[in-house]
């Protein structure tokens, strides 16, 4: 059986014929070659995977395909704009935020919309927030950094969220 | 995964039709890695996400009424629950991790029933009903063992309904790795009822008389004082003991009843 799936990745309308039980993340990565998005642990369990689907981060190798048809899919790829970083990606790597870079995308999925939910996160919040999401190199401290810089960026230039 | 037939329901009625010989496919955080794993082989997932009505949380009459589909960070993050059941907006909050919850459902936790998820123990803890396609199951009749429930083959959780206690509070020891409880405990005080419920550190979730007699008397923590729960039969895996199981039980259980106490 195959199924017919329209959505829309990064402002970009897509149609495909695809075996159900292709996952999201393989959509994205094998068929519209999307390979920002990584696949750490294919058991839910590392967040290297993480994308939005209508505004909301998600594990992309625990969701069909499918599953997203008719939504609107954002990846590491749809943040920036032009040669611009997104506050997010500016500020993990002015904190240096990152050292071998696979959880990267992931991690910065999930604090996109930490911050959209949460603009002024305690520290406590930003770990609790960063959860799903494992880093095998920084031990996180930078990365906790990273967000709380980029939670003030945002708040002083909301816009600079808006699109994504 | 093995191959399966995908079908969208857009009714009720349509999903109910379509399930047999395969499965109901909600967030998908439980369903999927068992399929990744080829736990199971169903002919075809029935996704509940385009059903009309069976998301959303509503008051209705001293109740909170949950769909079936309402996501977890959607019951964290409501309003209303914060404001009239704050125990189980918690709860919801606690689950796994955001992403998770920005994808798993009430209906397919309870309907898992997994030894150490949360909602079964405010489902029970709460006596909350169950509404299906066909009837109204009690908690108390629901979660029957070990990820077995009341309900029947192809039967489909609609909504969970929760009546507004005066005061409960829910207190997990979580697994460091997947955030699932070693040992939960929920309390509720319900007009002159206690209940004390326990998830986790069992097959299936439990009430405790002991600790709930002792509460009714006198609703403060040192009215647990003494009081321990039996090793025997309780989970036993690398995260921990049967023993420390049950000695989690009884500390979580009193720092319940001190976070109720301030609400
Ligand atoms: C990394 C990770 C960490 C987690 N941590 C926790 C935790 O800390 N605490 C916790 O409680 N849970 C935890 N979970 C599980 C999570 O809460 C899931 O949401 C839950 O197990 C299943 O819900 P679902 O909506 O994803 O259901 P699905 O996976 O889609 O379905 C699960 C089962 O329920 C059936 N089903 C689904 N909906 C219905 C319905 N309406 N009526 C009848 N049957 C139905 C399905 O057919 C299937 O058999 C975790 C999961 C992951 C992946
Ligand atoms: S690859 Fe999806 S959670 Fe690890
Ligand atoms: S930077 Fe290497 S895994 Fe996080």
């Amino acid at each position: 059986m195959s199924v017919s799936v329209a959505l829309e990745v990064n402002g970009r309308a897509v149609s495909l014929e695809l075996d159900p039980r292709t996952l999201l993340v393989e959509l994205l990565r094998r068929e519209l070659r999307l390979t920002g998005t990584h696949v750490g642990c294919d058991t839910s369990q590392c967040g290297a995977c993480v994308v939005h689907v209508d505004g909301r981060a998600v594990k992309s190798c625990t969701m069909l395909a499918v599953q997203a048809a008719g939504a609107k899919v954002t990846t590491i790829e749809g943040l920036a704009q032009g040669e611009q970083l997104h506050p997010v990606q500016a500020a993990f790597r002015n904190c240096h935020g990152l050292q071998c870079g696979y959880c990267t995308p992931g991690m910065i999925m999930t604090t996109v919309d930490l911050l959209r939910r949460n603009p002024n996160p305690t520290e406590h919040e930003i770990r609790e927030g960063l959860e799903g999401n494992i880093c095998r190199c920084t031990g996180y401290q930078n990365i906790v950094r990273a967000v709380a810089e980029a939670a003030v960026t945002l708040r002083e230039a909301p816009a600079a969220s808006a699109s994504a | 995964m093995y191959a399966f037939n995908y079908v969208r329901a857009g009714s009720v009625a349509e999903a109910v039709q379509a399930v047999p010989g395969g499965n109901f496919l909600a967030g998908g955080m439980t369903l999927l890695p068992s399929l990744k794993l080829r736990l199971a082989r169903p002919d075809q997932l029935v996704d509940l996400a385009g059903i009309p009505g069976i998301a959303g949380i509503e008051e209705v009459g001293g109740r909170i009424v949950i769909g079936a589909m309402t996501r977890h960070s959607d019951v964290a993050s409501s309003a209303v629950v914060r404001a009239k059941i704050p125990a189980l907006a918690d709860l919801a909050g606690g689950i796994g991790d955001p992403l998770v919850r920005n994808r798993g459902t009430i209906g397919g936790a309870i309907a898992n029933n997994d030894p150490s998820a949360d909602y079964p123990a405010a489902v029970v803890g709460f006596d909350a009903t169950i509404i299906t396609d066909r009837r109204e199951i009690p908690a108390a009749a629901f979660f029957t063992g070990l990820f077995s429930t009341a309900l029947q083959p192809g039967e489909l959780v609609l909504r969970v309904s929760f009546p507004i206690v005066h005061r409960a509070a829910y207190v997990k020891f979580p697994s460091p790795a997947s955030r699932y409880a070693m040992v939960g405990v929920m309390v509720v005080q319900a007009g002159r009822d206690v209940r004390v419920v326990v998830t986790g550190a069992g097959p299936c979730v439990f009430r405790l008389p002991a600790f709930e007699q002792a509460l009714v008397a006198n609703f403060v923590p040192a009215a647990l004082e003494g009081l321990t729960v039996s090793a025997d039969g309780l989970n036993q895996d690398l995260h921990g003991t049967a023993e420390y199981r049950a000695h989690l039980v009884s500390v979580m259980a009193a720092r319940a009843v001190a976070q109720a106490q301030g609400r």
